[in-house]
């Protein structure tokens, strides 16, 4: 059962002319996942999901689907559907027949067709939308049919583009948890691709994060968030502070770099590549990692202080969002801006910009990462 | 200047006496015409003589109504004849450039493109009498080296067909590749990746999405050719149709049995620019959405 | 999103020397309507412009034709005189039409600015035979118009109001007006009322603002309302014959005579290429002084 893959790319390429889309890409996909795909736009996401629904054909490399090779067969012929970015409802025909369109086409008797119709808006909870007209919908109902046009045709997997893309922000939130909870309820294994972490994060079991064709990370959710293998990641997903600056010296696990803006942070290898000294590396602390105090003492830039890291500066901007409500911060010295949480218990509440602040964290918190010019190559291989 | 800056009031009704002279201008050949079909009279000119049907059912000479007179419903014969078969071949191949043009890429395709638009730009005339030579040239070669007489290639009604649908299927090219360009092709993608073939995509989603542009561009293929004049006159054998006949009275100097025709002309074209404005409408609701 | 356009990009220099069976098949019926319907006829036609009758069905290849065009003043006159009518033809059609475009699109809104474009609409949808046909009830001796005037005592007797050059403008700006007004109201359309307002708000007279805002952002629509227009006009040959005086011919009449009077195929192919050829070159100066192109034009 654990064993058992719906989906598997091998050494996946597609090249259009010197441009290469997706390079060398391999992944396992268990059954009944939900599994993300998560990039910027232009890193080669679309171009793999077309692949694995046949409307591009690989230059190199194997798409295996419930142990069979998906090379040189029609997209027609496959065992997944794609509910598409924009969604591809046929206008020109009403809800029912948007769904039982596939079944039609297996040539399946209409009494058939209807019951599986039936049965299928209703698990979208759209039992009585079958007459009405696409237009007729809301953003929302629209997206639940054509998951359920592709669901109705009971897909191996199920890829689905952006469908959140085009839903305002309030609808998309919503939609989130209840295509996870679509998912979890039917057992299909979902591809899904976003350039929106959030999505990817909150729904997934599984995130490939993708950057100029290759995958940098595949991994958990958790994983990602807390242990990016790549500078990459590090700043892709989640929220986060970077400086730039070059490994002075080694202390054990410790490595203490000279920022380029002047002033030191410590700090540890994010991935298991060993620092050493004269590296040039990229650092990244996230805003909740930071400590914060008030402060009147003389104006420090960042350095080393009873094993925490330290900066003081001068509040910039507030910007107040409730639990998620954080301060930008300007280091004086360096003029480097950094940005943190302010604890949700309301204890920094009346804080105003100008005051000065204390930053502290962990040197564990600090992630450095060697930047040099094809750092996520050697990764990805 | 526009509604909402101030202006004087007399430079606004002034404007809006323009406006009315100008579409006064635009309906009185039309109503005249429509008018005299009923005048007591024999020609089609004051003094006004009060109301008669006799223009559309009279059966005595000369007083013959439209629907008696066999020369006149002949020609209207002729040109519906005419009229289905050029907007039947014009709608297919327009159907067909649209798709060539819209989705597929060949070497020469742009200079194929500007030669599908030339006859908008060659004179009706020059295009019928071209026409006339070519058919004419290839009949009397067959004749002179078979001894065949390929009588269709004289003038009479299937060079016309063929002189009408030479330039009204630049319209259909031009008003189906527009709504093509419209179709979103992740619809098609959609249907293949739900088990459709090729064919079946194209016949289930395409060509319904077409639709409307389809039987748009028809009736005005349909009304381009039941009017057209210029090529026509070129090519018409002994079988006139209705514009030919109808220009031939004219000269002549004829009966108000002319305006009845026009105005018939004139219900049947505003009953058909109805129908071809509802199937746009319809296909606007279809994209706002 | 960028990934996708890319990829179609690419996929088209894919396929550039081969031309797949699927969609020659699919060009076969526009090779066909082109090559037999327009291209082989007018090279037909220029063929049989450049060569001499010698008996029946013998020629021999000669530019008697053009040569007997250029001396016979007639047809040179006719030539010239087509032309002028057509350029003065179009330069009233947009004067007339402009200022009723501009209603249509930006003076009026709603269902009363439909219901004025759809009347503009009307007469193109009318037989341009009923068109004149009309024309010629109102202004021929017995008229319309004549009867008026002689009832409101402005003239003693009947008037001729036909077969005058005026008359000719009056048929001819009638039956193309709809070639000018629905481009014009779809290039004014897309002015933004702001700039007007902006234009007025920064101290435009009407004047100024019509010069330096509007006209500019309609050239297009004027450019190509104008090229269809006078194209139309050019060609036209119902209107000049029954409208028009009888001393003026018009050039598609001389055409025409020549054609099916006179059954002089040679010269009268040799008159057509030069209404094509003028016709043509018209166009391209329009199509190159508004810096557009054909595809453009007739959008």
């Amino acid at each position: 059962m654990s064993n058992q893959l719906d989906l598997e790319c091998r050494q996946l390429v597609k090249s259009f002319g010197k441009f290469t889309a997706v390079d060398n890409v391999s992944l396992e996909i268990p059954k009944g996942s939900f599994f993300s795909i998560l990039g910027p736009s232009g890193c080669g996401k679309t171009t793999l999901l077309r692949m694995l629904a046949g409307f591009i054909e690989p230059t190199a490399g194997d798409i295996v689907i419930k142990e069979q090779s998906m090379l040189g067969v029609p997209p027609n012929k496959r065992p997944v559907n794609m509910v598409f970015q924009h969604l591809a409802l046929f206008p020109m025909m009403n809800v029912a027949e948007n769904i039982a369109y596939g079944l039609k086409r297996r040539k399946l008797p209409q009494a058939e067709i209807d019951k599986k119709v039936a049965d299928v808006l209703e698990r979208v909870s759209l039992p009585d939308a079958g007459p009405k007209d696409v237009t007729q919908l809301s953003g929302g109902q629209r997206q639940r049919i054509a998951i359920a046009r592709s669901l109705v045709l009971e897909p191996a997997v199920l890829l689905l583009d952006e469908p959140l893309g085009a839903l305002d922000l309030k609808l998309r939130e919503h939609m989130k948890v209840e295509l996870k909870q679509l998912q979890h309820e039917v057992g299909t294994t979902f591809v899904y691709i976003t350039h929106d972490q959030s999505e990817a994060l909150v729904m997934s079991d599984n995130v490939a994060v993708m950057n100029e064709g290759r995958f940098e990370q595949v991994g958990s959710p958790q994983d990602l968030y807390y242990n990016p293998q790549t500078a990459f990641v590090a700043g892709f997903v989640g929220d986060t502070n970077r400086w730039s600056g070059r490994v002075d010296s080694l202390d054990g696990g410790q490595a203490l770099v000279l920022l380029d803006d002047g002033g030191v942070i410590a700090g540890i290898s994010g991935n298991d590549r060993t620092l050493n000294v004269g590296d040039r590396v990229e650092l990244f602390v996230r805003p909740e990692a930071i400590t914060i105090e008030r402060d009147s003492s003389a104006q420090t830039g960042a350095h080393l202080e009873d094993g925490q890291n330290t900066l003081s500066g001068i509040v910039e901007n507030l910007l107040f969002d409730g639990a998620n409500s954080r301060a930008q911060v300007r280091d004086q010295q360096t003029g480097h801006q950094v940005t943190v949480s302010l604890p949700q218990t309301g204890a920094f509440s009346d804080l105003k910009s100008g005051e000065q602040l204390r930053l502290s964290w962990g040197v564990d918190k600090a992630r450095a990462y060697i930047s040099q010019a094809g750092v996520g190559k050697e990764q990805a291989a | 200047m526009i509604p909402s800056l101030p202006q004087s009031k007399f430079s606004t009704r002034l404007y809006a006496a323009y406006i009315t002279l100008f579409f006064i201008y635009l309906a009185a050949p039309l109503v005249v015409v429509g008018v005299f079909a009923f005048n007591d009279s024999l020609f089609p000119s004051m003094p006004w003589n009060g109301v008669t049907f006799d223009w559309f059912v009279g059966t005595e000479e000369p007083r013959i109504g439209i629907f008696n007179d066999g020369q006149l419903l002949e020609s209207i014969g002729y040109s519906g004849f005419i009229a289905v078969c050029v907007t039947l071949l014009s709608v297919f191949v327009g159907t067909c450039n649209a798709f060539l043009f819209e989705r597929h890429n060949f070497p020469g395709k742009n200079v194929l493109y500007i030669f599908a638009l030339m006859p908008l730009v060659i004179p009706g005339v020059i295009l019928g009498i071209s026409i006339l030579i070519f058919t004419n040239s290839i009949a009397n070669g067959v004749e002179d080296s078979f001894g065949l007489d390929l009588d269709f290639l004289r003038p009479g009604l299937f060079i016309v067909i063929m002189g009408q649908f030479a330039f009204v299927t630049t319209i259909t090219t031009l008003v189906i590749s527009a709504r093509l360009r419209k179709f979103d092709t992740s619809l098609e993608e959609a249907a293949l990746n739900l088990g459709a073939t090729k064919w079946e995509a194209v016949k289930t989603i395409t060509l319904p999405f077409l639709k409307p542009a389809m039987i748009g561009a028809g009736i005005v293929c349909f009304l381009m050719s039941f009017e057209n004049f210029n090529t026509t006159l070129m090519l018409v054998g002994s079988d006139s149709p209705l514009t030919i006949t109808m220009f031939d009275r004219l000269k002549q100097g004829s009966t108000p049995a002319l305006n009845a025709v026009s105005l018939m002309l004139m219900v049947v074209s505003g009953v058909l620019a109805l129908i071809s404005v509802f199937v746009q409408r319809d296909k606007k609701a279809v994209d706002d959405e | 999103m960028s990934t996708l356009q890319m990829t179609s990009g690419t996929e088209k220099s894919d396929t550039i020397p081969m031309i797949k069976l699927g969609t020659f098949l699919l060009m076969l019926p526009l090779l066909l309507w082109l090559f037999l319907l327009i291209i082989l006829p007018h090279l037909d036609l220029l063929t049989v412009s450049l060569r001499e009758k010698l008996g029946y069905r013998e020629y021999a290849f000669s530019l008697q034709n053009y040569i007997e065009f250029f001396t016979e003043p007639l047809y040179w006159n006719t030539f010239v005189r087509t032309a002028v009518m057509s350029i003065v033809a179009t330069a009233i059609t947009l004067v007339v039409g402009f200022p009723v475009s501009y209603y249509i699109a930006k003076v009026i809104k709603g269902k009363k600015r439909n219901l004025l474009f759809m009347m503009c609409l009307i007469p193109f949808w009318v037989s341009e035979l009923v068109r004149t046909f009309g024309w010629m009830i109102l202004l021929r001796e017995s008229g319309v118009i004549s009867s008026f005037l002689q009832w409101a005592g402005l003239v003693d007797g009947p008037v001729e109001l036909l077969y005058s050059d005026a008359t000719l403008m009056v048929g001819l700006v009638y039956t193309s007006m709809l070639f000018m007004v629905v481009p014009l109201v779809s290039v004014l359309d897309t002015l933004d009322d702001s700039l007007i307002e902006a234009g007025y708000d920064l101290g435009g007279s009407t004047y100024s603002i019509l010069r330096e805002i509007v006209i500019p952002h309609a050239m297009p629509g004027i450019a190509s309302g104008c090229i269809v227009v006078f194209m139309l006009t050019l060609g036209n040959y119902l209107t000049p014959t029954l409208l028009g005086g009888k001393d003026s011919l018009w050039f598609t009449e001389q055409i025409y005579n020549q054609f099916i009077t006179r059954f002089n195929w040679e010269s009268g192919s040799a008159f057509g290429f030069l209404l094509l050829f003028l016709s043509s070159v018209i166009v391209f100066v329009g199509l190159k002084l508004s810096r557009q192109t054909l595809a453009d034009t007739v959008k």
